[in-house]
């Protein structure tokens, strides 16, 4: 396949709010056609970086395209080609299913109204609930409304603001399913999450932390890149190991899973020294293990230099 | 069981969140100083120095006397001196005369027989507050004002008989019925409430629940989003003013002397820059409460100041001023102009670009304002 085009690609992007900067030098490539994870801690900058790249926030620094649009000066040819779904459900409550819809159809203009409306509808599975007001709906339908209403003119990219946060498993799961078939169709789609099955689900990841962006590539380069070493250990009294290990040499992470506890670090072998010293003395049982996205994720968050204060507005 | 810990805990919470709610604070603060100064200082219930014109038919050192006395009183000042009837007749449907002076041509010549010539004076009575102590102190000067110059051998002419009779003319509203002034005016007072209180919300409540951001995201333009909220409040506008029309005829038979279309017209504009008010409020206010109070802070001003619940030509030139810039003040005397006075577009022009340059400057605050952006 031949290299494809680029949906997003954007260069040292910076926003401050009230001197406080809040996305810093960020820049960013998306192939068309690629399902783009944004990953990082709240009040990072995922929403602000969003917010820039569909023209509603103006970068204070930093250049770059959206759908071949310049983002500084086309924003409103990329607000036509580009389906924004926010954090927070941002249709009208106080009108129904296929009133939200209909207006966001006469407010882009859609010719066909009537029939996509009728046909998002039955997609939805919403046909006899169509006059249900929206703010009625549970989480998991509000989001599928929101995703429909962003469809509905045909976006070319989508920009998703933690879009599955709040909503039960199966929808999660449908709707990752959804996402992946826009994509076959080739649609573009950059998607927030602090969800790990969903950032593994995607074709390739930003890790950003306090406005930087710290990591990029697919999961598995990501993984690769942050150069970390994993052991786990099983057995019972895993708060004492813990316990133990923290501070020990070698030992930068100590991150306990149910049953398991993982102890992560850079260097090796004082890693390996310091765990396998532990787990002998109370004869528990410590294997090295592939790092997963978590791990690397909470190690790359700790790494980062973190200013005092972070993110001046709600969600940065 | 009553914890004074717990109670404390409340009360620690509210002064927080009171002095954190700036606005909340300065309205708190605000308000009774407001209408301390509204109430105590530009409110009065006794307008005095009300422009009057003087049609003398003659200038005799009788006619000058009259004129004097009337001015002496202090209820009255001569702003214009037309020589005939119709110009002051123009003046008064202007409003910039709330009284005429008519001098008979022989006004001396019957004092000086004893005839107890007629003078008329007319009243615009559309405002019967504003005119009532004016006319009471009238009927008390009928009997002294000529006294000094009815000396000598006219000096048996003196009172107790008046040597003259003062003959009064309610224009407008000859009965002196207080609901032709206030049902008209309500029109511009319930209009202003509702429209500035609506538009405001009307925005804040997009951004409050977070669906402008959704907006924002569309290709819709400021002037679409400021345009589409605006027209249907118009027509809101319009019901509210049906409701109100058919009330004062039905309820309290208050005259339609003017051209309803007229009316109508005027409407608009007007309405519109009550809009633009609220439009501009809601891109200030970051809630509804807020938003809420920007009305009140705009309203009470309009309420009291435009002449709606006291006369305007009782307050002091700074409150003058003041309700001068409000777009209640120039309706009222529209709205009263055309109703009880049958106004002509020619009468009102005036009053219709001062609402028109509000509307102006409103609008282009609210485009201003507006963003496109969340910046």
């Amino acid at each position: 396949m031949a290299e494809a085009a680029l949906a997003i690609d954007v260069e040292g992007l910076t926003k401050r709010f009230d001197g406080k900067v809040v996305v810093d030098r960020f820049g960013l490539q998306v192939r068309q056609g690629e399902i783009y994870g944004f990953l990082g801690p709240n009040g990072s900058g995922k929403t602000t970086t969003i917010r820039m790249l569909c023209g509603l926030l103006t970068p204070d620094g930093g250049s770059g395209t959206c759908l071949g649009f310049d983002i500084l000066r086309e924003s409103a040819r990329i607000k036509r080609e580009v389906g924004y779904m926010t954090q927070r459900f941002s249709l009208y409550e106080d009108l129904s299913i296929a009133e939200n819809l209909e207006f966001i159809g006469r407010i882009y203009g859609l010719a066909d109204r009537r029939r996509r409306v009728d046909e998002a509808l039955e997609r939805l599975g919403l046909g006899k609930r169509r006059g249900q007001l929206a703010g009625t709906l549970s989480g998991g339908w509000k989001q599928r409304l929101a995703l429909a209403a962003c469809l509905l003119h045909d976006p070319r990219l989508l920009l998703l603001d933690e879009p599955t946060a709040g909503v039960d498993p199966g929808a999660r799961r449908e709707f990752w399913e959804h996402l992946h078939q826009l994509a076959h169709e080739g649609m573009t789609v950059l998607v927030s999450t602090h969800y790990m099955d969903e950032a593994e689900r995607c074709h390739a990841l930003a890790y950003i932390a306090y406005g930087k962006l710290l990591a990029s590539g697919t999961a598995a380069q990501v993984v690769a890149g942050a150069k970390l070493h994993t052991w786990a250990i099983e057995g019972e009294d895993l708060a004492a190991v813990a316990a133990e290990l923290r501070g020990a040499p070698g030992a930068d992470m100590i991150v306990p899973f149910g049953a398991r506890l993982h102890v992560s670090g850079t260097d090796a072998a004082t890693l390996a020294a310091s765990v396998s010293a532990a787990a002998a003395r109370r004869g528990l049982r410590a294997t090295s293990v592939d790092p997963g996205l978590e791990d690397v994720f909470i190690h790359l968050m700790r790494r980062a230099p973190e200013p005092v204060t972070v993110a001046g507005r709600a969600e940065g | 069981m009553f914890a004074w810990s717990r109670f404390a805990a409340i009360v620690v919470k509210e002064f927080v969140q009171v002095r954190r709610d700036r606005l909340t604070f300065a309205m708190m603060i605000g308000m009774p100083v407001m209408q301390l100064v509204l109430f105590g200082f530009a409110i009065n219930m006794d307008p005095k120095s009300l422009p009057m014109a003087v049609v003398a038919a003659e200038a005799s050192p009788f006619s000058r006397s009259l004129v004097r006395s009337l001015e002496a009183s202090g209820y009255f000042r001569v702003v214009a001196q037309p020589s005939t009837a119709a110009g002051a007749e123009a003046l008064m449907a202007e409003g910039d005369v709330q009284f005429v002076l008519h001098v008979p041509a022989d006004f001396s010549r019957k004092i000086a027989r004893g005839e107890r010539p007629v003078v008329l004076v007319e009243a615009d009575a559309s405002d019967p507050a504003a005119t009532g102590n004016a006319l009471s102190a009238i009927q008390a000067l009928n009997y002294s004002a000529l006294d000094r110059d009815l000396a000598g051998s006219l000096a048996g002419l003196r009172s107790p008989a008046p040597a003259f009779e003062l003959r009064v003319h309610r224009r407008y509203n000859p009965e002196g019925i207080t609901a032709y002034n206030i049902v008209p005016g309500l029109m511009g007072v319930v209009l202003t409430m509702t429209m500035i209180m609506m538009t405001a919300l009307a925005m804040t409540r997009e951004r409050e629940r977070g669906t402008m951001e959704n907006l924002l995201a569309t290709p819709v333009r400021p002037f679409e989003v400021m345009a589409g909220k605006i027209v249907p409040y118009i027509l809101i506008g319009y019901v509210q003013v049906v409701v109100i029309l058919v009330a004062s005829q039905l309820l309290f038979q208050v005259p339609m002397v003017g051209s309803l279309a007229l009316l109508s017209s005027i409407l608009v504009l007007f309405i519109a820059a009550n809009l633009a008010v609220g439009f501009t409020f809601s891109t200030l206010a970051r809630n509804q409460l807020q938003a809420m109070q920007m009305t009140f802070f705009f309203f009470l001003p309009s309420m009291l100041l435009s002449g709606f619940m006291f006369p305007f030509r009782g307050m002091p030139g700074w409150a003058q001023a003041i309700g001068e810039v409000l777009p209640l003040t120039h309706f009222l005397r529209i709205v009263r102009g055309i109703m009880l006075k049958g106004n002509q577009w020619d009468d009102i022009a005036l009053e219709v670009a001062a609402l028109a340059a509000f509307l102006l400057a409103a609008g282009a605050v609210a485009m201003a304002r507006y963003r496109e952006t969340l910046d």
